[in-house]
């Protein structure tokens, strides 16, 4: 429980404070309201009405541009940290003045609907893809177009897909990204002599002779409902390819197709390669079978399982790419990568100095400024972010990510949350797991059922 | 609510008419205390009014927003759109449900049948003043004192698969041997109810020993005389005369029961084989894409489900009072 950086695990405990939310709300809106106030003073009023009919690039911008606050939801010391930092080097580089609002990231996410609604944060820290597609559905935050006028040399098509709303309009400045890999320890390889897979043949192989050797070839751990979520993901792109998978997961395709009945049926004949009694096991325990113990050869996960090895060991954690599955998707080299970064809300109380955080964020140099603060392992989105200041863990990250040709957030980023949630997904996944050899059709059925009981997603 | 200021004004109004026209009806003799002064009648009003107004704004209200959200659908952002009983055909399909109708049915007979019972021959058996009772009252009172998130975190560093308690002490480490406590939906219910009793029983077992203190030891005396040994003893007078106190235990085994959310909760948000309405009901309407009308009917059936021990309960304790 202790160390959580990536922001949509959900976290059993904290999430219980489902009471606590409409305080915690009341008590965010109470706070933003002086803390956006408070320092506009240093400015007068009047200089930001001008700014605001100049152009919206930051790099030119005077100090003059005012105040402005950003919500977070890292509430953990390495990241919240590593927010400070990028805001550090924007407030200097935008000549802007930024409040940084932090909230505990299982409260956030309850609550950010009302949150939303409420006197919310200039600029808030968000998920790309599906999450981001439906608060600007909503109407609850502001295009910025503009924004990405000025940022978009700096990324790649797949990004500013990820950030853009259903109406072609663009919402979300990404910034960081962590993809999902096999892990496992590099000095467990050598003593034993194991090579990496790089097929599902040669990874079938490689868990039988570790069978053998008294290893549980894979760790899984499902307690909290998310982890087996990539493994899914992974496993359909590889069969049915990325477009496939896009169509499944905004439901143009369907749950009781073949295919994914192939997906289910290849996952239960893998299943023995698993560690076995996943839906009773949390995550970190697993990794700790596999990083710390070594008593499991690989763990599949995303890369901040890294963080549950102790901390000398975290060099000898390599990661590789899940193997290819030797089907005609095999050259997508498809891989789940989420990504991280900022939106702007519907009213923000300064919109040139949110736009211009904004645009600082969407620069390398600013990625950089987030990724390089100590401990963090995940890496910057911009392909232009120097590298070279890395540690192995992210040049290992950064090449996995290069040779990727499609990139996936996650099925309950690119899902609909209320059917990747609890009540959907988690649940079904759960039940597959621990019954892997129920009629499937019945299976999913079930899913699709339940994904055509869910009102309009508009 | 407009029923309910009616009601509140309906009451009001004979005592204030009553102080002007002055009573003429009842016994005359009474007068003099029946008229109501202009701050008699203020009294009356605050009295009952403020109870009134809270119990209006803090149940009244959100319960039957409850019952009128249930017959929208709305994601807690957009326009609510009534919808009639389409949330409730859904729940008929609902996958999730009919095992949280029963998992709740199961935790009630279990805490009524396991629990309580095991807390209130505690209570007896510690009542009788054996060497160290305080030792023992505090060593099972203890988890009374910690939060369900608590418990919820110590029993599962007890069901871990591998560095789990349990597992260890029954030997069970090894993979593909393990015991899946939490894990699998056959077992986990239990394994949560273990926990979950292992709170209940102290709470029971201290206001049940409250309630023994309290019986009049001339009555066992009475019991002895006349040559009835401890069963007899307790089952035919200790226990009629702790009435009062059997039916807050009663209520309170109840409650617990149909408020179970916390323990299955933090194991995986009541998923395969932990369901519970409570928990249903969190899962559709937290996070941003909540279904808040979906929710609202899961609610509206535990609020159904509750409606029964709280009629059952009001009619026993007005019937006291009538006695």
């Amino acid at each position: 429980m202790v160390g959580l950086s990536a922001p949509w695990r959900r976290n059993g405990l904290i999430t219980l404070a489902s009471l606590a939310i409409v305080v915690s709300a009341c008590s965010s809106a109470a706070t933003t309201a002086p803390a956006s106030v408070a320092p506009a003073s240093v400015a007068p009023a009047a200089s930001t009405a001008p700014a605001a009919s100049t152009a919206p690039a930051a790099s030119t911008a005077p100090a003059a541009l005012g105040a402005t606050t950003l919500g977070s939801n890292e509430s953990d010391a390495v990241p919240k940290a590593a927010v400070q930092a990028m805001v550090d080097y924007c407030t200097a580089k935008a000549g802007i003045t930024v409040k940084v609002n932090t909230t505990d990231h299982g409260t956030f996410q309850n609550q950010i609907s009302s949150y939303l609604q409420g006197k919310p944060d200039d600029v808030v820290k968000w998920f790309a893809g599906n999450r981001v597609r439906f608060f600007a559905a909503q109407g609850l935050i502001s295009p910025i177009d503009d924004v990405w006028a000025n940022i978009e040399q700096y990324m790649t098509p797949g990004l500013k897909a990820a950030s853009t709303g259903a109406d072609g309009k663009t919402y979300f400045v990404p910034v960081y990204q962590y993809p999902w890999v096999v892990l496992y320890r590099k000095s467990l390889f050598t003593e034993k002599g194991y090579t990496i897979p790089t097929t599902i043949d040669e990874f079938v192989a490689l868990a039988k002779k570790m069978q053998a050797d008294g290893l549980v070839p894979l760790a899984f751990g499902d307690q909290d409902g998310w982890p087996a979520m990539g493994t899914f993901d992974i496993l359909n792109m590889r069969m049915n390819g990325y477009q496939f998978h896009v169509g499944l997961m905004a439901g143009t395709e369907k749950w009781n197709d073949p295919r994914v009945k192939a997906v289910f049926a290849k996952w239960a004949e893998l299943l023995p390669y698993f560690q076995q009694g996943a839906p009773g096991r949390t995550w970190q325990d697993a990794a700790k079978l596999a990083l710390v113990d070594k008593k499991a050869g690989m763990y599949f996960l995303g890369t901040f399982a890294n963080e549950q090895a102790a901390e000398a060991d975290r060099t000898d954690v390599g990661f590789f790419p899940f193997p290819l599955m030797g089907t005609q998707y095999d050259s997508e080299k498809a891989i789940d990568a989420p990504i991280d970064g900022f939106f702007m809300v519907a009213n923000p109380a300064n919109a040139p100095a949110a736009k211009a955080l904004l645009t600082c964020f969407g620069t390398p140099e600013a990625q950089l400024a987030y990724v390089l603060s100590p401990g963090l392992t995940s890496v910057a989105v911009s392909p232009l972010a120097d590298t070279s200041k890395y540690s192995d863990v992210q040049k290992a990250q950064a090449e996995i990510l290069k040779n990727a040709g499609s990139i996936a957030q996650f099925l309950d980023r690119d899902a609909r949350a209320d059917f990747a949630g609890p009540s959907g997904m988690q649940g079904f996944l759960l039940s597959f797991l621990s019954d892997p050899k129920q009629d499937l059709d019945k299976f999913l059925g079930d899913i699709q059922a339940y994904y055509d009981t869910l009102p309009p997603d508009k | 609510m407009a029923s309910d200021r009616n009601a509140r004004s309906a009451n009001a109004t004979p005592p204030a008419a009553a102080g002007g026209v002055a009573l003429s009806l009842p016994a005359p003799k009474k007068k003099h205390y029946s008229l109501l002064t202009r701050r008699d009648t203020i009294t009356l009003w605050v009295m009952a009014g403020v109870p009134t107004l809270l119990v209006g704004a803090f149940i009244l209200v959100p319960t039957f927003s409850s019952i009128l959200l249930s017959f929208t659908s709305w994601n807690g952002i957009g326009p609510i759109k009534f919808v009639g009983a389409q949330n409730y055909v859904d729940l008929l399909s609902y996958k999730q449900f009919v095992p949280a109708l029963e998992h709740n049915v199961i935790w009630l007979v279990f805490f009524l049948l396991i629990a309580t019972p095991l807390g209130m021959f505690l209570a007896v058996l510690l009542d009788k003043n054996i060497r160290g009772t305080r030792i023992y009252q505090s060593a099972i009172y203890m988890p009374v004192v910690l939060s369900l998130a608590v418990v919820g975190f110590i029993w599962q560093l007890i069901y871990a698969p591998e560095q789990g308690l349990l597992n260890n002490v029954l030997g069970k480490t090894a993979q593909g041997d393990q015991i899946s406590w939490l894990g699998n939906p056959s077992l986990n219910l239990w394994a949560v109810l273990i926990a979950a009793s292992w709170r209940q029983v102290g709470y029971v077992m201290v206001l049940y020993l409250a309630g023994l203190k309290g019986v009049d030891p001339s009555l066992r005396e009475a019991a002895s005389i006349d040559g009835a040994n401890e069963r007899q003893t307790f089952r035919h007078v200790v226990f009629p005369v702790m009435r009062p106190i059997n039916m807050v235990i009663l209520v309170i085994t109840v409650i617990e029961s149909l408020r179970a959310f916390d323990l299955a909760f933090i194991v995986n948000k009541g998923l395969n084989g932990l369901e519970l309405l409570s928990t249903l009901v969190t899962n559709n309407i937290i996070g941003e894409t909540s279904r808040i009308g979906f929710g609202s009917a899961i609610a509206v059936v535990l609020l159904v489900v509750s409606i029964g021990p709280i009629i059952f309960y009001l009619f026993n304790s007005l019937r006291e009072e009538i006695e």
